[in-house]
């Protein structure tokens, strides 16, 4: 082939670099990875992603962060709702605290959550009297992913529910429609797409994340350990072959989980764009 | 305009429900880890950060975040520069490539390293001939941070320079500009904004990150540990004000964080609209 | 035309594809030096890729390329002497007038003084005087696109090349800056090419218009030439108002068999006389029935229906007025009579001024 020349100059030096750092950064690590899955055997990776210890840690993961994404799906609806259609004093405040999870670290956020919600923290207290104990159990877990995924969603609903246009629900409107009709009838539809991807990306930050769930979870066998925490209690004795395996389902269901939504996408953008 | 106006309850009443709850899940632990650093007096406070451990947790801290940012952001640029202004095969993967990071467990970062780099890895016996360690030492904890916080400048920029599209780089180039007076002249007032932005992330993201560094730190005593490292270890030892201390200086540098975020994206959206 | 004509760019057996779309498809042309050129054609047509091309922002798969008789495949965009017009300017939004246009003298390290002066001078020339401290964002359509325009001569450059550099304007400063820019192009005797899809626009700027079509040169000559003495299907479905007859023979004056798949026929062919008005040729007028009136402001714009076939016409505003429904009396003077298969067309003229013209010209 002939060599192409650009006009736009820098090609050999950005693709240069950005290989380079790349392949440092991400490729070789990834290899490595795979050069060590290669390396187990079928029948030990079985066994340790099967130990009962093991999958109720996957169960701990998948349900407490399925739910939290789904109060996050909520909330964050709700939230983008408020700052895009309403004015009200400490809007631009309520607006620029949504990244605050992104901001804080996650082990301060840890520990500050941990202490609020044990039976004698300020909010624990009240829950306690009700017989409902947030620290140290499932509950504790889901509130620790509540806080790190706000702002996913949020932030993916947000501009697009700043694109509707307010003619579309006029339009709507005058046909007479009913503010709840408009809402789940021509608002909804358009937003579908923007809230599935943010609960996605919550949903599958919330599986692998671990700085402020340790504090909060107690790491109870069966209970309340994470599938993180596994991979890191497996690290701790050495036992790479163990740690490695349960990280390889890990992957695999955060795959899963995108190539999920990045099918829903390109079948809803299909009957936006019409389909060819 | 009747029907963006609901009725005043309906309004407010949205309104109050995510003030509560922003309120209860944000900002009450923030105020809760000042108050309790606080707790115990000014004294102890300064005490607890004063701590030679603790300081050297928080030059240790300063200085990942600052290789990182930097490596990020030569990244960041030249990645963004290469996607958004050539047509080659393979861009799809290297994007791809560059995203991963986001969707992996930081604590499978770390163990990606630990496999890469550790005692069983094939590198290890050359990496031990020449002396150098990575695994449980700050090498690796540089290169953990900078796993978890590759894509975060490249990110900022790609969307705004695609936007941008590239008839000014054309031109330029053929009024005969090289790529570094392009770059300068031409390129860099576009993002700049979104490039402190992807910065202002990536510091604090590098400032914070804690699965991936715990893995690979060995959690060494004023060699090591990282800020978030320190607390955690502080917390396990039952003392409270010390890891409150500690926090307390991360929450501060949060908040900035945040007001510096709102300021960059602001000043980038009104250049962006005018 | 050809090979005779001292060519000051020549394209020889250009080629390009994008994926499965074929961009150009053994693109020919030559331009005389200090001629203004317009490349015409519906978009996707191809015209923008043989700008690019001929700037070097784009590579041909294959063909050459020469200006001013050296061939400049191999050399950079930057060192082919050529000031580039981008479709929405592509001015420096970071940078104020002066320094837009002083940017290429600036990168030639040319001197501080020499800069001044000859962008001053160029502002002069395009009339901006007084706005050098303004950014982009701060002008009108109008005026950014003088700005890119002296830009663009900034450095002296030979060859011109503006891409549809009306389309970002409103529609009523368009025609002002139409003849701005063709007065300019000749003040300042820069061989230019510009890219349009705008006949209008063509017609009106450029001294020879070559028509593109699917990636194919469909037509090169003069606006009169292009216009009145269309070459191909395409480029007389192209041009002016056309409207479809399929069955042409049945109309008076074109009864003869004339070889054709269909006839295309505009409006300024087609006179409408009221029955009352005098015709001078009685034997060949059809009569026909106005289905509607429109009014185009300084005209009437009339479909009338003939022998099925609906065709449009033109009739001055101060005439006495028709009105739908009425029957009129139609004369075609001329119809493009059009072979799909041998891919050319033919001109027939109506019986009844066949031996006028043999007169008249």
């Amino acid at each position: 082939m002939k060599k192409k020349k650009r006009v736009i100059p820098g090609f050999g030096l950005s693709f240069g670099i950005v290989m380079a750092m790349l392949g440092l950064i991400v490729i070789i690590p990834l290899c490595s990875l795979v050069v060590f899955s290669l390396k187990l055997s079928f029948h030990d990776f079985i066994e340790t992603v099967t130990a009962p210890r093991v999958l109720a840690s996957y169960k701990v993961s998948i349900l407490t962060a399925l739910i939290a994404s789904l109060i996050n799906a909520v909330m964050g609806l709700l939230i983008a709702w408020v700052l895009v259609r309403y004015n009200f004093p400490g809007k631009r405040i309520m607006d620029g605290m949504i990244e605050l999870p992104f901001a804080l670290p996650t082990a301060v956020a840890g520990i500050a959550l941990t202490h609020l919600t044990t039976q004698d923290g300020w909010v624990g207290k009240i829950f306690a009297k009700a017989g409902i104990q947030i620290a140290y159990t499932r509950i504790g877990i889901t509130v620790a992913l509540v806080f790190i995924g706000i702002p996913f969603v949020v932030r993916s609903v947000q501009p697009v529910l700043e694109k509707v246009e307010k003619e579309y629900e006029e339009a709507a409107a005058m046909f007479g429609a009913s503010r709840a009709r408009i809402f789940f009838e021509v608002i909804f539809p358009e937003i579908r797409p923007a809230l599935i991807s943010g609960f996605t990306m919550a949903f599958a930050r919330s599986i692998g994340e671990y700085g402020s769930v340790v504090f909060i979870a107690g790491n109870t066998p069966y209970k309340t350990e994470i599938a993180p925490l596994m991979i890191m209690a497996k690290l701790q004795e050495f036992d790479y072959a163990s740690a490695t395996s349960i990280a390889l389902v890990m992957l695999f269901i955060a795959f899963l989980i995108l190539f999920v939504n990045a099918l829903i996408q390109s079948y809803t953008s299909k009957i936006v764009s019409g389909i060819e | 305009m009747e029907i963006r106006n609901d009725k005043g309850v309906v309004k407010w009443l949205l309104i109050g429900i995510c003030t509560v709850f922003l309120l209860v899940t944000l900002v009450l632990p923030l105020v809760y880890v000042i108050y309790t650093a606080l707790r115990d007096g000014l004294g102890a406070y300064f005490a607890a950060v004063k701590d030679q451990y603790a300081v050297k947790a928080i030059l240790l801290t300063i200085k990942v975040v600052i290789i990182s940012v930097v490596v990020n952001s030569i990244f960041g640029i030249f990645a963004a520069w290469l996607i958004t202004r050539f047509q080659f095969r393979g861009k799809k993967i290297i994007s791809t490539l560059i995203d991963l990071p986001l969707t992996i467990s930081p604590v499978i970062a770390g163990l990606i390293f630990v496999l890469t780099f550790g005692r069983q890895s094939a590198i290890y016996p050359f990496l031990e001939k020449w002396g150098i360690q990575i695994i449980f030492a700050v090498p690796g904890v540089v290169l953990a941070t900078i796993f978890v916080t590759f894509p975060f400048i490249s990110r900022e920029i790609i969307p705004v320079l695609t936007v941008e599209g590239t008839d000014e780089e054309e031109a330029a180039a053929l009024m005969g500009a090289n790529g570094f007076q392009i770059f300068t002249q031409i390129t860099f007032p576009h993002i700049k904004w979104a490039f402190l932005y992807g910065v202002v992330l990536c510091s604090a993201r590098a400032m914070g990150e804690f699965g991936a560094v715990s893995v690979l730190s060995g959690h060494l005593c004023g060699r090591t540990n990282t800020m978030p490292l320190y607390i955690e270890l502080l917390y396990q030892a039952f003392d409270f004000t010390g890891a409150f201390a500690l926090s307390s200086i991360l929450v501060i540098m949060a908040i900035i964080i945040l007001v510096l975020r709102n300021i960059f994206e602001y000043r980038g959206k009104k250049e962006m609209e005018s | 035309m050809g090979e005779n004509t001292k060519a000051y760019v020549e394209l020889k057996h250009i080629n390009k594809t994008f994926g499965n779309y074929k961009a150009s498809d053994d693109v020919n042309f030559t331009v005389e030096k200090g001629k203004l050129i317009g490349l015409l054609g519906p978009s996707g047509s191809g015209k923008t890729t043989i700008l690019r091309i001929l700037a070097g922002l784009e590579n041909a798969d294959s063909g050459e390329i020469y200006i001013d008789g050296k061939q400049v495949n191999e050399i950079p965009a930057s060192k082919r002497g050529i000031g580039f017009v981008f479709q929405n300017y592509a001015l420096f939004r970071y940078k104020t007038v002066f320094d837009n246009i002083a940017f290429g003298l600036k990168i030639q390290k040319k001197s501080k003084a020499e800069i001044k002066s000859r962008v001053d001078e160029l502002i002069e020339l395009v009339g901006l005087k007084g706005l050098e401290k303004r950014y982009p964002k701060q002008l009108s359509g109008g005026q950014r696109q003088r700005v890119a325009f002296a830009r663009a001569l900034a450095t002296q450059p030979q060859l011109l090349l503006l891409d549809e550099p009306f389309a970002a304007i409103d529609a009523k400063v368009r025609k002002e800056l139409r003849s701005w820019l063709r007065e300019l192009i000749n003040q300042v005797g820069i061989t230019s090419i510009f890219v349009t899809h705008d006949q209008d626009e063509a017609i009106e700027v450029a001294d020879e218009i070559i028509v593109t079509n699917k990636g194919k040169i469909e037509q090169i000559g003069t606006p009169v030439e292009v216009y009145s003495n269309p070459q191909t299907p395409f480029v007389v479905q192209f041009l002016g108002e056309p409207v479809t007859i399929k069955d042409f023979n049945q109309f008076k004056g074109f009864r003869e068999k004339t070889k054709g798949d269909r006839a295309i026929i505009r409006p300024e062919f087609v006179t409408v006389t009221k029955k009352n008005e005098f015709n001078p040729y009685p034997v060949t007028t059809e009569e026909g029935i106005v289905e509607r009136v429109a009014f185009r402001g300084n005209s009437l714009e009339l479909t009338i229906r003939v022998h099925d076939e609906l065709l449009l016409a033109n009739r001055q505003i101060g005439q006495e007025l028709i009105k739908e429904g009425e029957h009129v009396n139609v004369f075609l003077q001329r119809l493009y009579l059009v072979d799909d298969h041998g891919q050319n067309v033919a001109i027939a003229v109506n019986e009844a001024l066949r031996q006028d013209e043999s007169v008249v010209i």
